[in-house]
């Protein structure tokens, strides 16, 4: 069978998770790749769990990438690395925002946030990078900015150039302004350096 | 559609088969198009709504919804209306008897099966009505399909003069692929051409439709034995080969590329020779459908062995984990794939958003006792979550006023001081729960309604309803006014109160009253929902940490922003144990609704504002 790159972006409703997915695909589709995005959505605007598949390569058929063969997993929070890290295959790169979010049930006490979740996850053979995107995104200025972190964070983990991720970023804000553009490609960049440092 | 039809100047574009089903249906010069909001459906009509030219409305229900597409048709015009599968339960009465009267300008129904249940109350197989209503059922299994199936549903339409079913599932809806689009077309429409025999359904008129219908039947199941959209694939391993349609189609080809397949675009009718001769090519036939055992059935009365429901489940979605463990069991091989578990992770349960003018209401029912209450549809079902668990039933919509009523005369002695309680939302009461009002003055139930109008449709996305003022085009229209619709229903004036849910008092105080009331009464609440441009956004609240004694009273809002820093087991002075927890605010979530100011005794929560060293930065 050809090729079919597998990324899973995971996070919670409200991250950015659907856009991150959005412009991986535009990228893929600038380099002439056939491409198919799929999510679990419905009660994403309401704090629940969201992955969103992308998978491209020739032709690509089912839209869902089968457990255990994701290539690369783009995490928005650690808890979430951790409940998809099984559905990557071995040694496949984890992108991982190690800012925590923890849902009410886990503030009030019905459930516990995972003990050290990194830890965790270097308990997978899987090759693990990770970085407060959270912190970052405060220090930048708008906790919006983490999509364009992460989406800097893994330009270089992608069958294809950074600078094509990068354009696919940036012609989604071409129309918002210089301001917004210059500050999601810092944080782009900020991403970039952050995954390499 | 042809390859030489499509425009070569065309670029690809990347959409969904929501939006693939709202160009087709502005390129087939679709002239009306209506829709009750429903996840995974709601978009369609989203995107028509942009396009000029093209007349778009949010109808009340599925039902109201159907029948603007079927005035259209009969006008002449180019038609479609979208719904979730449980949008056409509602909707069904008007099919079951537009069946007989059939099409005149292109009539397409699109319908969403929420297979997996990602937002629905049920499960259910839409390609059912195409049995029960005799029409055709066509199912696409890709962006591009959506957008060439939806198209050449209009002609299909047209040429056999019968309303056509389009089925989709939540993954053809969300799920974004490139698409070509093709050359629009542009239809005039043609004059309503009055013809009483014909659409005017009554019994001596409808029994000479009757046997047309049938008769289209067998043209139909004609027409769908060289349909181009029922596509035999050939493969090189004949073990197997496979019956399927829709989303199964991509994850059967990924699942067993070399094994031959037909492909039904047109599923009902199914073209029952060519699978016949296809079945003797092959050593064993497998229908893999989504969800229910129809076609496998139908095959099967038709003589021909197969597999099917037998080997493959009857729930969820029927991807390549799910199909290649059930083909190698069948085939008596080993698993080749492992079972691969999830982690062990805590859920996040959807919960309402921050602010949410629910919240008050919920906080209120957790807090009165002795209540029975029944729930609806919409974001208010999530009140039967934690930490209010303050709903007994939720079924269907508008369901919670006929059911309040039914528990209230059929509760035995046991029951006879409960407080019977309907909440519903301002959409859901538009669309089927007016009635169940009607039913309930009428016949002088006991019931307090609880009528949460917060101007939009919350869960699938704040969508306008006749709630707003605001059409689907974000322009004004009339205003429902609940207060008199409600008085118009039977309510006494008296009984029906308007009141802002923010302000726990009156909110008590207006419940706790309503309930003693033997008669039905009415509380409306009315602050908009916070996804909507309603919603004005007030500064954040914090807690200052030396005041919380963490006695939690908070925490029951159940608002999101509202977050445990620690707890802490004392001892009071009788010698039992409490737990304390002591709390934040997420300032970066809060919008300062001030609702948990109601419940802090010690006055631990305040404006950010007021506090001194607040940084700037956080409440970006």
């Amino acid at each position: 069978m050809e090729q079919i790159t597998n990324i899973m972006v995971v996070g919670i409703g409200g991250q950015g998770v659907m856009t991150a997915a959005d412009i991986i695909s535009q990228a893929a589709i600038m380099e002439g790749y056939d491409v198919k995005k799929t999510e679990v959505a419905g009660m994403a605007q309401r704090g629940g769990v969201v992955t969103s598949h992308v998978r491209f390569g020739k032709k690509v058929l089912s839209p869902s990438i089968p457990p255990g063969t994701a290539d690369l997993m783009l995490a928005f929070e650690p808890a979430e690395a951790l409940r998809w890290v099984t559905h990557v295959k071995d040694q496949a790169t984890v992108m991982v925002n190690t800012y925590p979010q923890a849902p009410p049930v886990v503030s009030i006490g019905l459930f516990n946030y995972p003990e050290q979740p990194e830890a965790q996850l270097q308990s997978h053979p899987i090759e693990l990078i990770s970085f407060d995107a959270g912190s970052l995104s405060i220090e930048l200025g708008d906790r919006r900015l983490v999509n364009s972190i992460m989406l800097g964070a893994i330009a270089k983990q992608l069958p294809f150039s950074s600078d094509v991720l990068k354009a696919a970023l940036l012609a989604r804000f071409k129309d918002k302004g210089a301001k917004l553009l210059a500050l999601n490609e810092t944080a782009f960049e900020a991403g970039q350096q952050a995954a390499t440092a | 559609m042809s390859a030489a039809e499509q425009d070569q100047n065309n670029p690809r574009i990347f959409i969904s088969g929501n939006e693939a089903v709202a160009l087709a249906a502005r390129d087939a010069g679709c002239r009306v198009a209506s829709a009750y909001p429903g996840t995974p459906s709601t978009e369609i009509l989203e995107y028509i709504s942009a396009y000029p030219n093209l007349y778009s409305e949010w109808s009340i229900n599925e039902k109201v919804s159907l029948e603007v597409a079927i005035g259209a048709s009969l006008a002449g015009s180019r038609a479609l209306c979208a719904m979730k599968h449980v949008g056409m339960n509602v909707a069904s009465d008007a099919l079951m008897t537009q069946t007989l009267i059939g099409a005149v300008g292109g009539l397409v129904i699109v319908v969403a099966d929420d297979v997996g249940l990602s937002s629905s109350q049920n499960e259910q197989d839409s390609r059912y009505w195409g049995r029960f209503a005799h029409l055709p059922v066509l199912e696409p299994s890709d962006s591009q399909e959506t957008y060439d199936i939806t198209r050449f549903a209009f002609g299909l339409s047209e040429q056999y003069a019968v309303p056509v079913i389009v089925r989709l599932t939540t993954r053809i809806c969300h799920v974004k692929g490139l698409v070509t689009l093709s050359t629009p077309q542009v239809e005039e429409g043609h004059k309503f051409n009055k013809d009483a025999s014909r659409f005017v359904m009554v019994p001596g008129n409808a029994k000479q439709r009757i046997p047309l219908m049938f008769e289209r039947d067998k043209t139909l199941a004609n027409f769908s034995e060289s349909c181009a959209l029922n596509i035999m694939e050939q493969g090189e391993n004949r073990t197997i080969g496979f019956i399927t349609s829709g989303a199964a189609y991509c994850h059967v080809r990924e699942a067993f590329p070399d094994a031959p397949l037909i492909k039904l675009g047109l599923s009902h009718p199914a073209p029952i020779e060519l699978i016949r001769e296809f079945a003797q090519s092959v050593d064993k036939l497998v229908v893999i459908e989504e969800v229910e055992a129809l076609l496998e059935t139908e095959l099967r009365a038709a003589g021909i062995e197969l597999f099917g429901k037998d080997v493959v489940p009857r729930i969820g979605e029927l991807t390549p984990t799910v199909i290649t463990p059930a083909i190698e069991r069948l085939l008596g091989k080993e698993k080749s794939i492992a079972t691969i578990g999830m982690t062990d992770v805590f859920p996040r349960p959807p919960t309402m958003c921050v602010a949410c003018p629910h919240l008050g209401i919920y906080y209120c029912l957790s807090h009165v006792k002795n209540t029975i209450i029944a729930g609806d549809i919409g974001c208010y079902t999530l009140g039967a979550g934690h930490p209010w668990n303050a709903l007994d039933t939720c079924i269907s919509m508008g369901a919670s006023l006929s059911v309040a009523q039914g528990i209230d005369k059929g509760r035995s002695e046991e029951d006879a001081n409960k407080n019977v309680i309907a909440v519903i939302g301002d959409s859901t009461f538009l669309h089927m729960g007016m009635q169940g009002l009607l039913d309930i003055t009428y016949n002088k139930g006991n019931i307090t309604i609880l009528l949460l109008d917060n101007r939009a449709v919350g869960m699938t996305g704040g969508q306008n309803a006749p709630s707003s003022g605001i059409d689907i085009h974000g322009e004004a229209t009339i205003q429902v006014d609940f207060r008199k619709l409600c008085e118009a229903l039977g309510v006494k004036p008296e009984r029906i109160h308007e009141l802002n849910p923010y302000e726990l008092p009156t909110l008590f105080k207006a419940l706790r009253e309503e309930v003693k009331a033997k008669e039905p009464s009415v509380i409306i609440t009315n602050q908009p929902c916070v996804l909507t441009e309603r919603y004005a956004k007030q500064p954040p609240l914090t807690v200052e940490d030396d005041k919380c004694t963490g006695c939690s009273n908070c925490l029951d809002v159940g608002c999101p922003a509202i977050l445990v820093t620690r707890r802490e087991i004392v001892v009071k002075p009788n010698g039992k144990e409490k737990e304390l927890s002591f709390v934040k605010i997420d300032t970066a979530a809060c919008t300062g609704c001030n609702l948990c100011i109601n419940t802090c005794a010690p006055d631990a929560i305040v404006p950010l504002i007021n506090v001194a060293h607040f940084n700037a930065v956080e409440i970006k």
